[in-house]
């Protein structure tokens, strides 16, 4: 038979027909290309400024003020905290609250005008090596330019060649910059993100699509026996992968586990439970299993791309880390990082963990909302 | 006893606006085998639903096995069997895991043994190992059956059990619902087929969401005092016939069985003379007929239609 040009067409326009009519994967069509647009365009980064920073200053000579001011103008850093003692500029580190700790030592405007060549310390939260590098260059640069004002005049002698001070970077909890210390603990947030929301997301809709959720309601099972029965199995699966990827980890890429197992398996079960309700919403309110899937992925891209898994968190622009924030998934990498990177204890990851906490609890309701006990 | 086992009254039932069940209202009694028919989409699903508890109605009141309709839907589906007019069993597990997540799903104490003779019961003992997606269609209807007896209800609803399964089965299968409601189990069933129809004791016929009528076969049956004839012939002049003969005055309606077409009245009279000038064509044999289910149901449909 020849190829018909009439029925070509008659499948084209079927194709068309159906296209329209499934409303979200036309809505897709559009909103994909818009979100990573405005997600590529604006939000990303990969040189990220105004990142935040804290000082320790036991000097209070005008020279140290105008450091930290270069600093700032430099572009790359932003004073967000003046700490008091070394243990709060630690915590603000460990927390992930600030991704430098700027240290002016006692006597530094003595030393600097004597030209002792005081060193002042600034420590880099460099789990994310990307995320600081850049900074960590401007910084290098800073000791030549940054006191060429105040040093004139009678000073103006300890100005050219040998910079006046010396500036000592620590990279904090990832001294090398590897990458894999980075990325490879990500995986386990964004593997469990992408396996325990589709998975979970298709197993409501499998059995209404095939017919079977009608039996399942003419039973006398409650939606709650229903919803977290449906549950439990993939916790099981979460915890699986999650050992296969930490072993990888230490094992292949020998990332170092800092904290408490324990305390990892703690939050990645927190995690786990917020995605799988993600995913059991989605299934109640998905039509069909393609419907959970593209909601699914309309879920992953943004948590792959605003969580900082994969660009600089501290990168974007204020209302994308707003939106980020709003991601389990931006917590979790804080959590799963500061355990295995930095040896974080439960204390440290507490204001990373309520948000997940609320995200669950407001998922539940949607999902409770728009779970039928019945067929309406 | 005239217990009743299902007593509803005044349901209603819309989607988005548009009324599915109106005014519905249905009493069976223990032990009867209750026919409920109508053509697709007049709302016989929906009806069974609102009764085992699966749909709310919007309106209406009533009791199922004791139970209230409105309120005791958990206590309804505990106690009534329903299965579904699509084979809605897990295709992926095998016959007996079938059975037994039902048997756990209903709390049933001794669980393995229930299944054990139920599968014995329904002759797939051989084959419980086996897929339940791999099944035939007959084989697939007895298991749903089977799961939905598991509990032992003492009412069952069936939502058009016998669709695409083979006349054998089908006999079989009414077999085991006359055996059911011998043991006083009742039992509320849809159907399409009109021998089905037949072997029920009460009938009721629903179109467009309301119920029509209802009563034994018989009362249905001289529901109107309807006229047949019967015409044979070859098939090509049947349907010149069958063309001619409609709208003319006196005939109700005219349906093509097979080689045969019957030829139907409200009137006696009024039809003879409205076929006699056909009569003495050639190659047409006519006899009186008596009107069967299928012709008062048509009648049921174009009456109504002429009243909307």
């Amino acid at each position: 038979m020849s190829f018909s040009w009439s029925r070509w067409v008659g499948i084209i326009v079927k194709e068309f027909i159906q296209l329209r009519r499934d409303r979200l994967t036309f809505g897709m069509i559009i909103g994909i290309p818009v979100l990573q647009l405005v997600l590529f365009g604006y939000a990303i980064n990969a040189d990220p400024k105004r990142l935040p920073t804290a000082v320790l200053s036991a000097d209070a000579s005008p020279y140290a003020r105008s450091f930290v001011a270069a600093m700032q103008t430099s572009g790359y850093f932003r004073v967000v905290r003046l700490a008091r003692s070394e243990s709060e500029l630690d915590e603000l580190l460990a927390r992930g609250e600030v991704t430098f700790a700027v240290t002016i030592p006692e006597g530094f405007g003595r030393k600097l005008v004597r030209g002792e060549r005081p060193v002042l310390l600034v420590e880099a939260d460099a789990t994310d090596p990307g995320a600081v590098g850049n900074a960590i260059a401007a910084l290098v640069q800073l000791p030549f330019t940054a006191l060429a004002r105040e040093l004139d005049g009678a000073l103006a002698g300890l100005a050219p060649g040998q910079p006046p001070l010396e500036v000592r970077v620590h990279r904090r909890y990832n001294p090398e910059g590897v990458t894999a210390y980075n990325i490879v603990p990500g995986l386990i947030g964004t593997i469990l993100t992408m396996t325990m929301v589709l998975m979970t997301g298709l197993a409501m809709t499998r059995e209404r699509e095939r017919g079977t959720f009608e039996n399942l309601l003419s039973t006398p099972a409650l939606p709650i026996e229903v919803m977290t029965g449906k549950i439990v199995p993939y916790i099981l699966i979460g915890l699986i992968q999650v050992t296969l990827i930490v072993a990888a980890a230490l094992a292949l890429f020998r990332v170092p586990m800092q904290g408490n197992p324990l305390l990892l398996y703690f939050v990645v079960l927190i995690f786990i439970a917020a995605n799988l309700t993600l995913g059991i919403t989605f299934s109640s309110i998905a039509r069909n299993q393609l419907q959970a899937m593209q909601m699914t992925f309309f879920f992953f891209l943004p948590s792959i791309l605003l969580s900082g898994f994969m660009f600089p968190f501290r990168g974007m622009p204020e209302w994308a880390q707003w939106l980020g924030s709003l991601l389990p998934l931006t917590h979790f990498l804080v959590l799963v990082r500061g355990i295995m990177l930095k040896g974080n204890g439960l204390l440290d990851l507490l204001p990373q963990i309520w948000p997940i906490l609320a995200f669950m609890l407001v998922v539940i309701a949607i999902g409770l909302r728009f779970y039928k006990r019945t067929l309406d | 006893m005239s217990e009743l086992v299902i007593d509803v009254h005044g349901l209603n039932k819309s989607f988005g606006g548009k009324p599915v069940v109106r005014d519905f209202a249905l009493q069976v009694k223990r032990g009867e085998i209750y026919g409920f028919l109508g053509p697709n989409g007049s709302g016989k699903t929906t009806s069974i639903r609102m009764i085992c508890g699966l749909l709310r109605p919007d309106s209406g009141a009533g009791v199922v096995l004791g139970h209230d309709v409105i309120r005791d839907t958990a206590a309804i589906k505990r106690a009534v069997g329903y299965m579904t007019q699509r084979f809605s069993l897990w295709e992926d597990l095998t016959i007996r895991e079938n059975l037994e997540f039902v048997a756990r799903m209903y709390g049933m104490p001794d669980r393995n043994a229930a299944v054990s003779r139920m599968l014995r019961e329904i002759g797939l003992e051989a084959r419980k190992d086996q897929l339940a997606g791999t099944l035939s269609g007959g084989w697939k209807q007895r298991l749903a059956l089977a799961a939905c007896m598991l509990h032992e209800p003492q009412l069952l609803l069936l939502d058009e059990p016998t669709a695409g399964v083979d006349p054998q089965a089908r006999r079989d299968f009414w077999e085991e619902i006359h055996a059911l409601a011998a043991k006083g189990i009742s039992v509320l069933v849809s159907t399409h087929y009109m021998d089905e129809a037949e072997r029920c004791h009460r009938l009721a016929y629903i179109l467009y969401g309301r119920l029509l009528a209802s009563g034994t076969p018989d009362e249905l049956l001289h529901l109107f005092r309807l006229a047949t004839w019967e015409v044979s012939g070859d098939a090509h002049r049947l349907a010149g016939l069958a063309r001619r003969l409609r709208g003319r005055a006196g005939i109700a309606h005219v349906t093509a069985f097979g080689n045969t077409l019957h030829v139907t009245g409200e009137d006696g009279a009024a039809l003879e003379r409205a076929i006699a000038p056909f009569e003495r064509e050639e190659g047409l044999r006519w006899r009186a007929a008596s009107p069967t289910l299928e012709d008062v149901f048509i009648h049921l449909m174009q009456a109504s239609g002429r009243d909307a």
